[in-house]
């Protein structure tokens, strides 16, 4: 009797504190820069007006994105690492991968530039400089999209920076803001998304320092968790969300997502 | 810091949707979790400050060690649990406020049972005599002794919220941070750090402070008066 009680007491508490509505609702799981850079309080409502369907965005690494859709914890996964998304589809998680826009990374340092590099096109010329020179460089170290893309181009260079981790090479383990956070408090260089560093406000006296290598392409993806392996999916509303993304108004909106007066993020679904 | 001041005082004068949306979450979802956690912390503090049994040393150790659960462990756990893929994963809970009540009350039961343990045990060597000599049951004795101690228990709740409300670790990974569903006062914090906006998120930890004093207060103001009436 005391026991049931206790436990109706514990239930009726977790309800009254949990409760939510809950109707047509999708789960994205998706990398940060996507969301830190304003764009998805720019096109969700665009959506959620038109179909009619709550977009919840869980914005985390890519690495972990993956990792929860493939836990069957999300609807969608929008991220950018083509060959993580190519395996994620190939093993059955998701149904399809549509390329979806694309930006740029870019790599940003202090004014006063220790390693020489500002104003250099070849960016694995770049870091090899920076290696050199032992500047400091934080990198994510957090197996993100933009982390797997830097230690691409590292070892382009045939440069292993982890070798050097925690001389020069600092490893942060987190996100990309934290990662600029920190990178710009000890005066490193870091690699970032075009997007995430152009409407980052802590800018203090950091300056982009190497871009424009046809090397520094950041293409995002989108996919939609397939039903067959996860059965919780929402596959009709999520459908609708990755359609509408890669149709001729999701990319619209895409394109004319702008801040500071620059376009953070360029469509190039394929046309149907 | 200046910035932040004017900041915070602006968020709040406007009365800001969003802000409010997020102070009324955080203060659900913590005042919840502190509820549950006392529901379960008490009588487990109660019954091991009158209880004799062996173990009874180690069942103390463990209790208070439990006191440091990093909270992003704690989140971890929860979320492996309540994953799709996890064993109550078909209960839907993940990124919900409950995943998140769930996730605090973890944190915190062990505060409220290794704090009240102790404040109970020492109450209870005080009154040992007097209730042998009434011939209480074990129940009674834990009842007296609850009653008793009340105000001093309300410092033990206000110890487990203070945790809940000020952890980010453990919701961020069940809650997910999601607009206008799961996030609180520290995940948007740790966003807007994450955005750059230092100044957005030191405003935003003022209103924080300012919102675990308001909360200190009202149980403060509450003891008093209760204190008061219980003189005249």
């Amino acid at each position: 009797m005391k026991l049931n009680t206790f436990g109706a007491a514990t239930v009726a508490l977790l309800m009254a504190g949990g409760a939510w509505a809950q109707d047509q609702s999708i789960i994205v799981q998706s990398t940060t820069s996507t969301a830190n850079s304003g764009l998805y309080d720019y096109l969700l409502p665009i959506f959620q007006d038109k179909a009619g369907i709550q977009v919840n965005v869980v914005a985390v690494g890519t690495g972990q994105a993956i990792k929860n859709a493939e836990n069957c914890d999300g609807d969608v996964l929008l991220v950018h690492a083509k060959p993580s998304e190519e395996k994620f589809v190939e093993a059955g998680f998701g149904t399809s991968r549509t390329d979806l826009m694309y930006n740029d990374f870019v790599i940003v340092g202090p004014g006063e530039d220790p390693a020489g590099v500002g104003g250099m096109e070849d960016v694995q010329g770049a870091m090899s400089k920076i290696a050199e020179e032992g500047a400091l460089f934080a990198s994510r170290g957090d197996d993100s999209g933009t982390h797997k893309k830097e230690m691409a181009l590292w070892s382009d260079t045939g440069v292993d920076p982890t070798a050097a981790s925690g001389d020069w090479y600092r490893e942060t383990g987190s996100g990309m803001g934290a990662t600029l956070n920190a990178g710009i408090g000890m005066g490193a260089y870091v690699m970032t998304d075009r997007a995430t560093w152009i409407s980052f406000d802590n800018k203090q006296d950091y300056a982009i320092q190497v871009e424009g290598d046809e090397d520094m392409f950041n293409q995002y993806g989108v996919i939609p968790v397939n039903p067959e392996k996860c059965p919780s999916v929402n596959v009709d509303a999520a459908q609708t969300f990755a359609d509408w993304l890669v149709s001729d108004e999701g990319q619209e909106a895409i394109g004319s997502y702008k801040v500071a007066d620059q376009q953070l993020f360029f469509p190039n679904a394929p046309k149907n | 810091m200046g910035e932040a001041f004017g900041l915070a005082l602006d968020l709040v004068a406007s009365g800001d949707g969003d802000l409010i949306e997020i102070v009324l979450l955080s203060l659900r979802v913590s005042l919840t979790a502190t509820a549950l956690a006392c529901l379960i912390g008490l009588p487990i503090g109660a019954l091991i400050a009158i209880g004799r049994f062996p173990g009874r040393n180690a069942v103390l150790i463990v209790m208070n060690a439990l006191m440091g659960l990093p909270p992003v462990v704690v989140g971890l756990l929860v979320y492996l649990h309540l994953s799709r893929s996890g064993p109550l994963g078909f209960l839907g809970l993940l990124y919900t406020p409950t995943a998140m009540i769930i996730a605090q009350t973890i944190l915190i039961a062990p505060i409220v049972a290794a704090l009240s343990r102790q404040v109970l045990e020492d109450l209870h060597a005080e009154y040992a005599e007097q209730f042998r000599s009434l011939c209480l049951t074990k129940l009674q004795t834990v009842q007296a002794l609850l009653w008793d101690a009340r105000y001093s228990l309300l410092t033990v709740g206000l110890a487990g919220f203070g945790r809940a409300v000020a952890e980010v670790g453990a919701v961020i990974i069940v809650g997910g941070n999601i607009d206008h569903l799961t996030r609180v006062m520290t995940t948007a914090i740790a966003l807007e750090t994450s955005k750059g906006d230092l100044a957005l998120a030191l405003a935003l930890g003022i209103i924080l402070l300012v919102i675990a004093l308001g909360v200190n207060a009202a149980v403060q103001s509450v003891r008093m008066t209760a204190a008061r009436q219980a003189y005249v």
